[in-house]
């Protein structure tokens, strides 16, 4: 039988690719882009540890400087994290795991990736049109942009066409996994994978529409001037806070909660051995979901709100680390007296929970009402992030990509390369990123081009450590590129040993996944 | 290929996305009752000054553009396209009238000099300013989705003309009549906030 690859449907060539509905093939587009933006955000995070190599001046203005972290967090949030695990790996596997054909709505899912286009191209424009270079931080907050000569308008405007792609992609995943279970799918069948982008579609579809129109109103703020968060008017900028992060909290488990399900997956094949504690796994992503979605204030305990909302906020902020301490145990519990093998992406995924627990853990400090007054703004909460979405969510694709790369593409990824990658990945990683906590914990502010000569040692290790990280990277997609082309052609269907249903059909799979739609009678970890 | 067609699978996407429509207003509904709260006398001298009678004859005129809507659906279902037809274009043509009520409304307030960002306006007290931020905010989003609806009522139109949804195939008409009724649901609400309120 012929792979996706090579039964085109209606058009040929390039035109083949965008503009068709199969889900591998947009789940590829979406690669792609998703990709190359990141490769420019890394750039650019390469460019900003450059400039803070030494205190003053050292390779661009502060401007400039404040333009590339915003963009930076702009393209590493809104084109990287947030669409990334469930527009690539979501689209290709999880109609797959469900033993469907395609998604439910297979024209929206390729009109999702239009409007993503869209999206970042009006991104790029906003960079060279009306002022110029947004200089906000990602989080675009008022009435700082409402009075910035730079181009917030469109920027905004494109970070709310983004928004409504990630809509269009939940609603496709929410209802494909409701309708197109095969027969014998039970719910607690599901692969966790699929578990995880569930939970995940729910969160883009009922938070995402809340930052849509935050972002239309600080539009319509600009252009119209309407005053509704405008100080001067009798807006209060306190209220865009609250809209902002009723969305973008919730939006860090749109980045985390489908790295979790990679790593659920990842874990029982590579110890032959079943989930423990399939659901409790399952459960605590819809508890993440739900008491994720009541935890905003957390960002905002030093913005005015009151002392009640702010003790609120902080409890709750410990209970969601609950849910997620047991998927931890539950991950290490698997492994226990499993017959483990170290592949490349199982050992991306033990880093995941080395570093997502750091993540997790330094997350609770700040969640601390006291210690958060010390911490708010500083380098410590840039080292947490890079911790929990580089550490985590990163990683996690680093083993989604080497755990499915023979299925997507049909072939090999060799072993040496990948090892000696994550070696420099993992001491990168924690060079560039640990000096940061410390940093942080010191009273170096976020988002500054300049420092305080105390600080310079810690800066410059920071600096060298991006350096490793880099090369790290690029060691290892140039590996990935070499096997893309050079690899050696994987013939077998299920080379990891893997129950689920991706795994019982050939690598790369047939237009229409299955030639026939089977009959699911174990689950999803039951190896033999 | 086999054909993908889906009809439950339709009106669950259906109702997902109007779930995430209806967040997209309480965005604006929160910030409404947030500003209300802080303000009740101001909100409240302010909607008087709004021109009710016109409010009322528009919430009659989406109201009865709903009913229209539903039987256009009721009668497709049947197996009548022609009555189907008439109804659905009543629909279409209520919901012109209401974007034609909405524009005179809207060019009295800005001929009186009350606008967003208008000198007028902010020589007023802040509260004031605010509930015309939100007004105009909202009834244009809202404006925006009748507007929206009229495009899809008008394709809705065309595919009966040409059979391509017939009673056989009548969700994707059923799935405007959702949205459409959403339209309507939302100035339910809007109503009573900006034109009623004590
Ligand atoms: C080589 C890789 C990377 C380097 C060297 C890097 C470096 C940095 C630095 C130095 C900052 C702090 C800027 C400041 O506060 O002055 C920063 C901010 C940030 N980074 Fe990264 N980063 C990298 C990768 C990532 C990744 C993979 C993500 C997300 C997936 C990410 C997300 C962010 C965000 C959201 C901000 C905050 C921007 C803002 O303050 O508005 N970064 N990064
Ligand atoms: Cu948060």
């Amino acid at each position: 039988m012929s792979s996706f690859y090579e039964d085109e449907g209606r058009f040929r060539g390039i035109l083949g690719w965008i503009f068709s509905t199969d889900h591998k093939r947009i789940g590829l587009l979406y690669l792609l882009a998703i990709f190359a933006f990141s490769a420019v955000g890394v750039l650019l995070g390469f460019l900003m540890r450059l400039e803070l190599m030494a205190p003053g001046p050292t390779i661009m203005r502060p401007q400039t400087y404040n333009a590339i972290f915003t963009l930076h967090g702009v393209i590493m949030i809104f084109l990287f994290v947030i669409p990334g695990i469930p527009a690539i790996f979501g689209n290709f596997f999880l109609p797959i795991q469900v033993g469907a054909r395609d998604v439910a709505f297979p024209r929206i899912n390729l009109l999702s990736w239009w409007i993503y286009m869209a999206g970042a191209g009006l991104a790029v424009l906003s960079l060279f049109t009306g002022g110029g270079p947004v200089d906000t931080g990602w989080t675009f907050y008022v009435p700082y942009s409402l009075r910035t000569p730079v181009n917030v308008p469109l920027a905004v405007f494109a970070v709310f066409i983004l928004g409504f792609s990630s809509i269009l992609t939940g609603i496709n995943f929410v209802t494909t996994t409701h309708q197109l279970r095969a027969p014998g799918m039970t719910w607690f069948r599901l692969p966790l994978f699929v578990w995880a982008i569930y939970a995940t579609a729910w969160v883009q579809i009922l938070a995402t529409p809340v930052v849509g129109i935050t972002l239309l109103l600080t539009l319509m703020e600009r252009l119209a001037g309407v005053g509704i968060f405008d100080p001067l008017k009798g807006g209060d900028p306190i209220l865009y806070q609250h809209l902002f992060w009723i969305y973008s909290h919730p939006a860090v488990y749109i980045m985390i909660l489908p790295a979790m399900g990679i790593i659920s997956e990842i874990i029982p094949v590579f110890a032959q051995r079943t989930i423990f504690g399939y659901k409790a796994i399952a459960f605590s992503s819809l508890a993440i979901a739900v008491v994720g979605s009541f935890v905003w204030g957390h960002h905002m305990f030093v913005s005015g709100q009151s002392d009640l909302a702010s003790i609120i906020f902080s409890l709750l902020t410990f209970l969601v680390a609950v849910p997620s301490g047991v998927k931890v145990f539950n991950w290490v519990s698997t492994l226990y007296k499993g017959s483990i093998e170290v592949s490349p992406p199982l050992l991306f995924a033990l880093t995941f929970i080395f570093l997502f627990s750091i993540g997790g853990l330094t997350g609770l400090f700040q969640g601390a009402l006291a210690t958060n007054v010390h911490l708010h703004d500083t380098y410590w909460v840039v080292g947490h992030f890079h911790y929990v979405i580089f550490g985590g969510t990163g990683f996690a694709i680093f083993g989604a990509l080497h755990y499915w790369f023979p299925k997507m593409f049909g072939r090999r990824v060799g072993k040496k390369i990948p090892y000696l990658a994550w070696a420099l990945l993992f001491v990168g990683f924690n060079t560039l990123y640990f000096p940061m906590l410390i940093l942080g914990w010191e009273g170096m502010p976020r988002r500054y081009y300049d420092y305080l000569p105390q600080f310079h040692s810690l800066h410059l290790v920071s600096t060298v450590g991006s350096w490793i990280l880099i090369a790290g990277l690029i060691l290892m997609f140039g590996h990935l590129i070499y096997s893309l082309f050079r690899g050696e052609k994987e013939r077998l269907e299920n080379p990891w040993g893997g129950a689920t249903l991706e795994w019982q059909i050939p690598s790369p799979p047939p237009r229409e996944n299955f030639a026939e739609i089977p009959r699911v009678e174990r689950g999803p970890y039951e190896f033999r | 290929m086999e054909n993908h067609r889906n009809d439950g699978g339709s009106k669950l996407g259906m109702w997902l996305f109007l779930l995430s429509e209806i967040l997209l207003f309480g965005g604006l509904f929160i910030l409404y009752s947030v500003y209300r709260f802080q303000n009740p006398q101001i909100f409240h001298l302010a909607a008087e000054a709004l021109n009710r009678p016109l409010g009322v004859l528009n919430t009659l005129v989406l109201l009865t553009s709903s009913l229209t809507m539903a039987l256009s659906i009721f009668f497709l279902k049947k197996g009548s396209p022609g009555r189907s037809l008439l109804f659905l274009a009543s629909t279409l043509f209520l919901g012109i009238l209401f974007l034609f009520n909405k524009y005179l409304e809207w060019t009295w307030k800005v001929q009186l000099g009350i606008y967003p960002d208008a000198p007028r306006l902010l020589e007023r007290e802040r509260g004031e300013v605010l509930f015309y931020g939100l007004y105009y905010s909202m009834t244009g989003l809202h404006g925006l989705h009748v507007l929206v609806g009229l495009g899809i009522l008008s394709v809705m139109l065309f595919f009966i003309l040409k059979n391509k949804i017939n009673h056989n195939h009548s969700v994707p008409l059923e799935n405007t009549g959702l949205y459409w009724h959403l339209v309507d649901i939302v100035w339910i609400f809007l109503f009573p906030l900006f034109y009623l309120i004590t």
